[in-house]
């Protein structure tokens, strides 16, 4: 393996170097970050709670604001950005982001399919009632 | 109570079969260490091989595991065809059902998680950093430690034999037969702790390949100059590293079922059993082409060198790998079509995996044309290459029909799915390795497999599989199910007993393997491999002397073009001779350590414990795994240096067999 | 993570890292180590990479129990439903707790980069602090919970709630023994490059064990609370 230390054309996950000069480095960048997140905290507990918001898209908003928060913390606390030098980092989040949302959405597909499928008859629940 | 629940009990006395065979088990593995400590080796081996952090070592031991445990799950074969032969109209064979199921499961069990998986990872491990010109993999400790768990989850496994029982609830145990109330010993326990403690060591495998082959390779080496077989070990490790984690978390939430009183898949308090079943196949799939893709590597590589030809269509064979890398992720409901989820998720799922088999497709032409218009040798890897050509194709097509829900409805479960399994396994993995291990074993050991005994060997092996098999795909279709301890119906008992023959013919081929290595390690001097290139190679490993030096190669190579090493030696034949001897400098090695080896001991120590239910001796090894993390992390000095004294002797030494080589040649025509 | 160096660097290679086009100055081309065909990456990069794929595969283990909590969330077998159990105030302190000590962790990394030891073990012991407070308020909810007959036996709602937020706080608690391990190696050791690289680590662990978090809170606490 070569000892020097950084190397230009590829990041580390994690590492800033070629974006320092950007306003998501340094100090500043985790401020903006926690700030960022601390609204978009608060937005989704706000939402969790209050009645402004049509009730039924409160689950997607939720989703979306946590997909949204998740998005910053890639960026400003983990440094993921969109440059060649990330290219590999930036590949494997995204095969793992698939195969995390094939498991969830497939299970869920198919569960729901599956227990729809095997629900019990009026009948046969009486049946089963004490 | 100190011993938790194990006492006197554990140990089968009254039944005689797995008495004998672990009163065996133990005097032959006795008989090993005593004939190893009468000979004074056990300084070498502890220096050489249990704390080697070398690829190579680590690779050799992987696949001595593997074969070792594929000889048991055969022998647990043998014993589900010889029992379903005899217990026939009436008879009750010689295996009871509470016996006879311990034994598919254990079968199941080993041959995938403890035979398949490291006989692959062991020739993906040795081979890998030889093709990309480098020095070892990105985490040889590590390597270490994921070889040494996943030894000791094959222990674990074993140690059932003889101390309490194996699970009897299949190689995947479906729930609710596998909690507590259906299963209250200890069999499942010791399949769940065997596997969560490989799988530990099978995931940092995962991510130590995926690392080296995308951040470690020779100056020069793009990604489209890597061999193939490097190629289709990232698409395997990339799907180790996807999907294994979702194997963990499956069997956790079983092992909290079990320990824990959960109900994840209990038949009470709102448990879903069929959740079990969907998530283990989410692994389940993935698992299995992570077993073939190194096999159709091997095969790349086996088939261009034996053609004499370059491999045909690399990109379109690397666009076909990461193709079947993303689809495997999308299939695994075929192996439930039957449990209900219905007609449209059975569809999207049927025409997904009809789908994938297009990649298979793809690579099998690419093979073909590769041989087209070659000039083609036929030694022993070439002979496992074209029996696997013509016997994956009919396992695909089996597989590509049982991919037809309607299809499947009739079929799953039957033995024409268990056929259909073990012709692509046996027919692609299993082939794959055999010619993978006679390819780079003279790389490994400097001496080539004899290839008298090696023909001996592959011509039984595929009479055997061929007739065994085909017998049970034809008693599939007659209507049997899977795993009958006793069989009724008269029509397939004619079947069976030729599948029983065919089982005899693949022991004469296991048993001629044996000899094979028996002979070749008696006859090593005529076999000796003295260039290092004994099958005209086109990679990498083929340019270092066989066994490579510890440090693979004296100077990195500088890669221009594909094939490099065609590349290199052409010109040096063209030339006659060699090029200028390279400028040598000290080099830095990891050191040995025994990490992998302790941590693997106390990982063995937890999972006894918690199988038995010893709670302050679980504690015991966790504290000291923990302080053997903490031990190695604290340790002064990681790397040594190898001086330039010893580099120079050693190339030197590759130089001048190649020059002799090259002289010898005089000339004639490439 | 090396401010003072990398505007020079940056500025020095003369060209933007972030231009199209294949090989030549595009700075993804072939000079790349690693990804193109510069020969191996340096060390840290490597570690980094790796740690990374490691994290990938543990986000893909906490999917499978995202999955069944999905799927089982519902069967609360006559039992407690999360809009009975779940507390929005200590869960909003907990989040608080949590990404703060994420913030406090990054500028504990930009100390390390600086080579100042009391700045990162301050910095360092407060993100311990607040994951230790996360950590206990996780575990005060976990016993009240048991003690009021909501325990992960009562119904399998409760089984795969307790096992997906415990499988986090078990991480936490990982983190936090790492954490200390890695204070006392800054302490006893310095800033060596081996120590750096396990520090660069330990950052992208703590910052995804947030990551995680955030699908947590959402979907189990804020959706389940609305029952």
């Amino acid at each position: 393996m070569s000892k020097h230390g950084h190397d230009h054309g590829d990041s580390a996950p994690g590492d800033e170097r070629i974006n320092a000069h950007e306003a998501a480095s340094g100090a500043r960048g985790y401020t903006i970050g926690l700030g960022l997140a601390l609204v978009l905290t608060a937005l989704s507990f706000w939402i969790a709670s209050t009645d402004l918001v049509w009730q039924p898209a409160v689950p997607t908003a939720i989703i979306v604001l946590a997909v949204a928060q998740m998005g910053v913390h890639l960026v400003f606390f983990l440094h993921v950005t969109t440059g060649p030098d990330n290219a590999n980092n930036v590949i494997a989040l995204a095969f793992g982001v698939l195969v995390v949302l094939l498991v969830i959405g497939g299970s869920m597909w198919i569960m729901t399919h599956l227990n729809h499928n095997m629900q019990m008859t009026a009948d046969a629940m009486k049946m089963r009632m004490p | 109570m100190m011993l938790g629940k194990l006492d006197w009990s554990a140990i089968p006395i009254d039944q005689p079969i797995p008495l004998i065979a672990a009163a065996v088990v133990m005097i032959g593995m006795l008989g090993v260490l005593g004939w190893v400590t009468k000979r004074g080796y056990w300084p070498y081996l502890w220096r050489e091989w249990i704390t080697s952090v070398d690829h190579k070592r680590i690779g050799v031991l992987y696949t001595m595991l593997g074969i070792l445990m594929l000889v048991r799950g055969f022998i647990d074969a043998i014993m589900m065809r010889t029992q379903q032969s005899l217990a026939t109209g009436g008879s009750p064979g010689y295996l009871p059902p509470e016996h006879y199921d311990q034994i598919f499961s254990a079968h199941g069990t080993i041959m995938i998680f403890f035979g398949a998986m490291p006989f692959v990872i062991g020739l993906m491990n040795f081979v890998v950093p030889l093709q990309l010109g480098v020095r070892d993999v990105a985490f040889p400790t590590l390597n270490s430690v994921s070889f040494w768990l996943t030894a000791s989850g094959a222990l674990l496994v074993n140690v059932s034999l003889v101390i309490g029982e194996f699970a009897r609830t299949g190689w995947l145990p479906y729930a609710p037969l596998s909690e507590t109330t259906y299963s209250p010993g200890v069999g499942v326990d010791y399949y769940l702790w065997a596997i969560q403690i490989s799988g530990v060591g099978t995931l940092m495998s995962g991510i130590n390949l995926v690392t080296t082959i995308l951040k470690i390779r020779a100056p020069g080496m793009s990604y489209f100059r890597m061999p193939m077989f490097c190629w289709t070990a990232l698409g395997s490790n990339m799907l180790i590293v996807a999907a294994f984690p979702i194997l963990t978390a499956t069997l956790a939430m079983l092992t909290l079922d079990r320990y824990g009183g959960f109900h994840f898949f209990t038949n009470e308090a709102g448990g879903n059993m069929m959740m079990f079943v969907n998530l283990i196949w989410a692994w389940g799939h993935p698992e299995v082409y992570i077993l073939i893709l190194p096999a159709f590597g091997i095969f790349s590589e086996v088939i261009s060198t034996f053609s004499g030809k370059p491999l045909f269509g690399y990109r379109s064979m690397v666009a076909a790998t990461l193709f079947i890398v993303v689809v495997s992720f999308f299939v695994w409901l075929h192996h439930f079509f039957t449990m209900g989820a219905g007609a449209d998720v059975n569809a999207f799922f049927g025409i997904a995996t009809s789908i994938i088999a297009v990649g298979t497709g793809v690579k099998i032409y690419n093979w073909l044309f590769t041989m087209y218009g070659g000039r083609i040798r036929y030694p022993t890897p070439m002979l496992w290459s074209m029996a696997f050509l013509v016997m994956f194709v009919i396992g695909g097509m089996t597989g590509v029909l049982l991919a037809v829900p309607p299809a499947d409805f009739m079929l799953h479960n039957s033995m024409f799915l268990v056929a259909h399994f073990h012709n692509v396994i046996v027919g692609g993995v299993v082939f794959g390795a055999f010619a993978g291990y006679t390819f780079w074993f003279p790389k490994a050991f400097g001496f080539q497999l004899d290839e008298r005994w090696g023909k001996i060997a592959f011509w039984p092996s595929i009479g055997g599989f061929v007739l065994t098999f085909g017998a049970l795909y034809v008693v599939g279709l007659e209507g049997m199910t899977r795993r009958l301890q006793h069989v009724e119906v008269q029509e397939w008992v004619p079947w069976l007993h030729v599948a029983l023959l065919g089982v005899g013919f693949m022991m004469i081929g296991v048993a001629a393997q044996i000899v094979q290595l028996v002979v070749s390690i008696r006859d090593r001097e005529r076999l000796r491999d003295v260039t290092g290139d004994p099958w005209d190679g086109r990679s990498l490993e083929w340019s270092t002397a066989s066994p490579p030096p510890f440090f693979n190669f004296a100077v990195q190579p500088d890669v221009h073009g594909e094939e490099v090493y065609w590349g290199i030696k052409q010109r040096a034949i063209d030339e006659q001779r060699l090029g200028p001897e390279p400028e040598y400098a000290p080099i830095e090695m990891p050191r040995n350590t025994p990490t992998g080896f302790i941590t693997a001991f106390f990982a063995t120590l937890i999972g006894f414990a918690l199988i038995w239910h010893i709670w302050w001796l679980a504690a015991l090894g966790f504290v000291g795994a923990y302080a053997t993390f903490v031990a190695f992390a604290w340790r002064e000095e990681e790397d040594y240096e190898v001086s330039v004294d010893e580099v120079a002797s050693f190339d030197r030494a590759r130089r001048a067999a190649r020059a002799a080589w090259l002289a010898e040649r005089d000339g004639q025509p490439t | 993570m090396s401010a003072p160096a990398a505007p020079e660097a940056a500025r020095s290679d003369r060209h933007d890292p972030y231009a199209l086009g294949r090989g030549g100055h595009g700075g993804g081309g072939h000079e790349a180590t690693g990804h193109g065909e510069g020969g191996p990456a340096p060390k840290r990069t490597v570690v980094a990479y790796g740690f990374w794929i490691y994290l990938l595969s543990d986000i893909v283990m906490f999917s499978g129990f995202f999955a069944a909590y999905a799927v089982l969330s519902g069967e609360t077998a006559g039992g407690p439903t999360g809009a009975q159990i779940f507390g929005r105030g200590r869960v909003a302190i907990e989040t608080l707790c949590l990404l703060l000590s994420s913030y406090t962790c990054g500028l504990g990394s930009i100390a390390a980069t600086r080579g100042s030891r009391p700045a990162t073990l301050g910095w360092l012991a407060a993100t311990g602090v607040l994951g230790a407070l996360f950590l206990g308020i996780e575990l005060q909810e976990f016993a009240e919970l048991v003690n009021e007959g909501a325990g992960p036996q009562r119904s399998a709602f409760l089984s795969s709630f307790f096992a997906l937020v415990g499988l986090h706080g078990l991480h936490i608690g990982v983190g936090l023994l790492w954490l200390a391990t890695m204070m006392a190696q800054i302490w006893l050791k310095g800033f060596r490059p081996n120590v750096q690289r396990r520090l660069m680590c330990f950052n992208l662990f703590w910052h995804a064990l947030d990551i995680i978090w955030i699908g947590v809170f959402s979907i189990v606490y804020l959706l389940g609370y609305r029952g």
